[in-house]
């Protein structure tokens, strides 16, 4: 009897606390993901095995580790969401998603979640997808090191890389976006940080946010994306060591800033845009050790903006520096190198002893008529911009540079 | 023609213009390369070199040359060899010269400190400079008697090409602002040699600020083949015109 009795308490010892000896469960090909997920518990692990399964809709709304063994192919051929979760402590790894529905009613995505908190999403492969990772009114997530690719051609037919809205208090590294409509769009997101992403050849914005407060962008690279990276209606914005390249186009800029203040860009690279900052109605906004190289217009700054500081930046080879659309200037620039300083530095404190006005006339002209780009750097253009400088009258006066540095800043 | 070619370009080398052009083409490379610390800004000082000083010396120098050889080339002429040889060697041997004397002047220092395709884009276009204003200056030598009225002629197209033009196409543009220009503009450039060549390193140089809104559109066709095409025909047609429009006049004047 002893032994039976033994047994059986050890049973109920068992049954009585589920929750503490997690199970892991082995999906294989053939068998559906659904089934699994509704079967395990709280906790759980499963590992999904290498090979192909064609599902989708797969909902998840209990905690439980996912991982992929060999990137397993999840492919929805074409219809609907991939993973769909609202639930929290979630992990979701190693898998690769395939081949979303192409639907603008339901935002298809590979992973879509709701209301979730404390997922970590990462190491993933996302492939023609309509929107990769998609995340609406959850917390604490982690996005890292995910890889999202899509192939469409035109800017409708495809969703974005990153999408976040209504979250907080997240992070977003080192993930790779390719071929989306907005590499990482961000829409009534706080207190998250993007980090060491990889944002390349997006149709229209590799970077997209709006009413985002308190967040910050460190050490990604935004590069030939249809428009640049647009970012509007936010304040307490930090912007570290990103790198802005080769946008090009009628509209496209390195960055457009639309109401931005209170924030700080600092030693950023614009390098080989049409554009390289785009500015109006943005505020107290600090620029520093920003490198603005071969871009045809380094700055616009619209007369909108006050308050703004540009302090100790390098300015070389672009086609124009400066380019504004008022006579108002409510901005500060100082201690900036400018390639184009032709002062002279008597008491060899490398500051130039004259000040630098950084418009251009003929961009000023290029901006009201397009079409007299053709002429710059004729010998005509040349001696009217001679003039200018001497005698400004179309260029506001104000807008100066009154210590500019007679050596480019060394910025490694 | 191939032996009167050989004395001409003897004679030219041998005078002292060749090498004094020479020598100042590679103290002003030499000067420029030491100043500026990375290449565009090189080829961006090259460039107003190129594009002002090449056709100011290049017409001048033809014309001089011109009238300097007047008794040769009339000595040449009571000889039996044809008169369009006679021309023909005198005018290639002013442009080989001028030529020899950017791609050495200019050549030399990018051999030696790098260069890359805008800098040999500005070659090019330096030699296609010389050819055109030579011819200018031919033309406009065999046109008139009188050196120094050549040398007025020569110096006027000159300005009128490097300078005037352009005023009259920025009138013209902010005149009819309203109205679409890229072709119209398009179309005036091709009218200027100057403004071509121009335009073939602004290409190159400006590449991000031809990208916005209507400079794409400069940049779609002169990237295209068919806008190379256009552009290259274009220029030589400008090479052509006054080079064999002189050789006309000439083959009928009365020395």
């Amino acid at each position: 009897m002893k032994p039976l009795a033994l047994s059986i308490l050890f049973f109920f010892c068992l049954i009585g606390s589920p929750e503490t000896l997690a199970a892991t469960v082995r999906i294989t090909p053939g068998q559906s993901i659904q089934e699994a997920v509704d079967r395990a518990s709280a906790g759980d692990t499963l590992t999904i095995s290498e090979g192909t399964y064609k599902q989708f809709g797969i909902i998840i709304r209990k905690p439980l580790t996912i991982i992929g063994e060999n990137y397993p192919v999840i492919d929805a051929d074409f219809k609907g969401n991939i993973l769909i979760v609202a639930t929290t402590n979630l992990t979701i790894q190693g898998l690769k998603l395939i081949n979303t529905g192409r639907s603008n009613m339901d935002d298809s995505a590979a992973i879509k979640f709701f209301d979730s908190k404390n997922c970590v999403i990462r190491d993933n492969i996302l492939e023609n997808t309509y929107f990769g990772l998609h995340f609406s009114n959850s917390s604490q997530l982690t996005i890292i090191n995910n890889k999202i690719n899509a192939s469409a051609l035109k800017e409708f037919e495809v969703g974005n890389g990153i999408h976040l809205w209504k979250c907080k208090n997240s992070y977003i590294g080192n993930n790779q976006v390719f071929g989306h409509r907005d590499g990482i769009y961000l829409e009534f997101v706080t207190n998250t940080q993007a980090k060491g992403n990889l944002v390349e050849r997006n149709m229209r914005y590799g970077l997209h946010f709006m009413f985002s407060h308190d967040n910050s962008y460190i050490r990604n690279t935004f590069r030939k994306n249809g428009a640049g990276v647009a970012v509007m209606y936010t304040k307490n914005v930090v912007m570290r060591e990103n790198r802005f390249e080769e946008n090009w186009g009628s509209s496209a800029y390195g960055i457009l800033l639309k109401d931005i203040s209170d924030s700080e860009v600092v030693g950023n690279v614009f390098l080989k845009n049409t554009v390289g900052i785009y500015m109006e109605g943005s505020s107290r906004i600090e620029f520093k050790n920003n490198t603005f190289r071969e871009n045809g217009w380094a700055l616009k700054l619209m007369a909108s903006c006050d308050q703004n500081t540009f302090q100790a930046n390098n300015f070389t080879q672009n086609t124009f520096d400066i380019s504004t659309n008022g006579s108002t200037v409510l901005n500060t620039l100082t201690e900036n190198y400018w390639d184009k300083y032709e002062g002279y530095d008597l008491d060899k404190n490398y500051v130039g002893d004259i000040g630098y006005r950084p418009v251009n006339l003929y961009s000023v002209i290029v901006e009201k008529i397009p079409a007299a780009v053709i002429l710059w750097r004729s010998f005509m253009v040349t001696l009217l911009d001679r003039m200018e400088k001497i005698i400004p009258t179309l260029t506001p006066d104000e807008m100066i540079d009154e210590s500019p540095k007679m050596r480019p800043y060394d910025f490694g | 023609m191939l032996k009167l070619l050989k004395y001409a370009l003897y004679d030219i080398l041998k005078s002292r213009f060749a090498m004094i052009y020479t020598v100042f083409m590679i103290l002003v490379a030499v000067s420029i390369y030491q100043v500026s610390d990375d290449l565009s800004k090189v080829s961006l000082s090259l460039m107003n070199i190129m594009i002002m000083i090449v056709p100011l010396i290049s017409a001048v120098f033809a014309t001089t040359h011109f009238y300097n050889n007047l008794e040769f080339i009339e000595l040449m002429l009571a000889q039996p060899v044809k008169r369009s040889h006679v021309f023909l060697s005198q005018l290639l041997a002013v442009i080989l010269m001028l030529s020899l004397s950017i791609l050495i002047g200019f050549g030399l220092p990018m051999l030696l400190w790098g260069a890359d395709s805008s800098l040999v884009t500005l070659l090019g276009v330096g030699v296609i400079l010389s050819a055109v204003f030579a011819g200018f200056a031919f033309l406009a030598s065999v046109l008139t008697r009188d050196k120094a009225k050549a040398i007025g002629i020569s110096l006027g197209l000159w300005i009128y090409f490097s300078l005037v033009y352009d005023g009259f196409v920025l009138y013209l543009i902010y005149s009819f602002a309203d109205y679409p220009l890229e072709k119209v503009t398009l179309g005036l450039v091709m009218l200027n040699p100057v403004d071509l060549g121009r335009i073939l390193m602004l290409m190159q140089l400006d590449i991000s600020a031809l990208m916005g809104y209507t400079g794409a559109f400069f940049q779609q066709f002169f990237n295209s083949s068919m806008g190379i095409l256009v552009a290259g025909g274009t220029l030589f047609i400008w090479v052509l015109w006054p080079n064999l429009l002189a050789m006309r006049v000439f083959k009928k004047r009365d020395f």
